[in-house]
C-alpha cells in the first residue's frame, strides 16, 4: 500500500478494547500499518513469525497464561495453518485470525490464487468460521464482533479482509 | 536403568523425572508422543499441559506461554522429531527472546510413535548448534544425569533464557504412561491452576 488507510487504525483500535495482549504476524504489506502499530504498543507482545502455524501454537500459549492473542496473515498463509489448528480444535481454544485476502481482486501473480481461492472453504473445513468483509467502514464492526466470539464464546473466527478493501498491489517502482 | 556408567545412555524417564524434580512453579508444555508419556510419568500436575498433536507446535505453545506469564519458569519438554517439524520456531522465540523460557529436546534420533525410524538428528542434523547459531542465548547438549540435575537450577531461572538443551537419551520405549487426552479439560485445569476460572475470559 502506497497511503494510509483509515481501518487499520480502527482495527488497532477494537483490538485495544477487546484487550488483546499479544500479537504475532508474518510480514504482509495489508497489514502493514497495523503491524506497526501493534509494535510501537508496549502493552502488546508483538511477535513475528516464519510461518503462520507458529501464530496458532503461540495463541494457544497466551490463553493458557491468560492472555488474549491475534494472528495477522495472508490468505497463503492459511494453508500452512492447517493441521496446527487441530490444538485449536481439540482444546477450543479461542482464535482471532485477520486474513488479507490475495488472489481475488486484479491480482497479478496466479500463484496466489489457488490458496486465495480454497481460503474459506480450508478455515471452514478446519471448523474456524470466516466473516468476510469488503467494506472500509464494516472492519470494525466486523472484528468487533469476531473477538467477541472468539474471546467469549471460546470460538474461532477468521476476519477475511477482502484484495478490493486492502487495494491493488502497486508493483511499478517506488 | 540410570546412566551411572560414562557411556550409558539415558532412559528417557529417568532424564525427564530428574529434570522435573523439585519443579517449584515452573509450568511445563510436553510435545506429542513420548514427552507428553514421560511428563506424566515424572508426575502428573495441573501446571502440566501435555499435547497429543499439533505437531511442531510446543515450543511456540511455550512462548506464548511464557510472554504471558513472565514470573513463572516455562518449560518445554519435546522430542526431536517434533521439534524438526518447526525448525523455524527456534529463530521466531530467539528473536523474542524470553527470559523465562526453557526447550529440552529429547533425542534419540529417531521417530519412536512410528516405529523408530531414523530422524534428521539420528541422520547427524545437531539441533543444539543450530539453536546456538539462531541466537539462543544458550544452548547446551546434556548426556548424563548429573548434568541434569545441574542444569534444573538453570530451568528454574526467569531471566538468561531462551535456554536450549539436546538431552540424549536411549531408543528405548518405555511402557506407555498416558495423561488426559481431553484438550479441553487439560486446558481448563491449567488455566484454572494459574487462577483463571473456566469462565473468566483474561486477566
Amino acid at each position: 500500500m502506497t497511503s494510509e488507510s483509515v481501518w487499520p487504525r480502527e482495527i488497532y483500535r477494537v483490538l485495544k478494547q477487546a484487550r488483546i495482549r499479544q500479537a504475532s504476524y508474518v510480514p504482509d504489506a495489508g497489514h502493514g500499518q497495523l503491524i506497526d502499530l501493534l509494535h510501537a504498543d508496549p502493552e502488546i507482545q508483538t511477535t513475528v513469525l516464519t510461518t503462520e502455524e507458529e501464530g496458532v501454537a503461540l495463541g494457544a500459549g497466551a490463553w493458557l497464561g491468560g492472555q488474549r492473542a491475534v494472528l495477522l496473515l495472508q490468505s497463503s498463509g492459511v494453508g500452512n495453518c492447517i493441521n496446527m489448528l487441530s490444538l485449536v480444535s481439540a482444546c477450543r481454544f479461542p482464535l482471532l485470525m485477520l486474513v488479507t485476502m490475495r488472489g481475488e481482486w486484479a491480482e497479478f501473480n496466479p500463484w496466489q490464487i489457488a490458496m486465495g481461492r480454497a481460503t474459506p472453504g480450508a478455515l471452514e473445513l478446519m471448523g474456524v468460521t470466516t466473516v468476510r468483509v469488503d467494506a472500509p467502514q464494516e472492519v470494525s464492526e466486523a472484528v468487533s464482533a469476531a473477538a467477541a466470539m472468539v474471546f467469549d464464546g471460546d470460538q474461532a473466527m477468521a476476519v477475511l479482509l477482502s484484495q478490493r478493501l486492502i487495494g491493488r498491489k502497486q508493483w511499478e517502482a517506488r | 536403568m540410570s546412566a551411572a556408567g560414562g557411556l550409558q545412555q539415558l532412559n528417557r524417564r529417568d532424564a525427564v523425572r530428574e529434570l522435573l524434580r523439585d519443579r517449584g512453579d515452573s509450568l511445563v508444555v510436553t510435545g506429542l508422543g513420548s514427552s507428553t508419556y514421560d511428563a506424566f510419568a515424572a508426575g502428573d500436575h495441573d501446571g502440566n499441559m501435555y499435547l497429543w498433536g499439533a505437531m511442531g507446535g510446543a515450543a511456540l505453545v511455550g512462548l506464548g506461554l511464557a510472554l504471558a506469564q513472565p514470573r513463572r519458569p516455562v518449560i518445554v519438554i519435546t522430542g526431536d522429531g517434533e521439534q524438526l517439524m518447526g525448525l523455524g520456531g527456534l529463530a521466531t522465540i530467539s528473536v523474542k527472546r524470553p527470559g523465562n523460557f526453557s526447550l529440552i529436546v529429547l533425542d534419540n534420533g529417531r521417530y519412536g510413535e512410528t516405529g523408530g525410524q531414523l530422524s534428521h538428528t539420528g541422520l547427524g542434523v545437531d539441533l543444539h548448534r543450530a539453536a546456538a547459531a539462531l541466537g539462543f542465548a544458550s544452548a547446551v547438549e546434556l548426556r548424563q544425569i548429573s548434568e541434569l540435575a545441574g542444569y534444573r537450577t538453570e530451568l528454574s531461572k526467569l531471566t538468561g533464557g531462551p535456554r536450549y538443551a539436546t538431552v540424549r537419551i536411549a531408543c528405548d520405549s518405555p511402557p506407555r504412561a498416558l495423561p488426559a487426552r481431553d484438550g479441553v479439560y487439560l486446558k481448563n485445569r491449567f488455566r484454572a491452576g494459574l487462577g483463571f476460572h473456566v469462565d473468566m475470559t483474561t486477566e
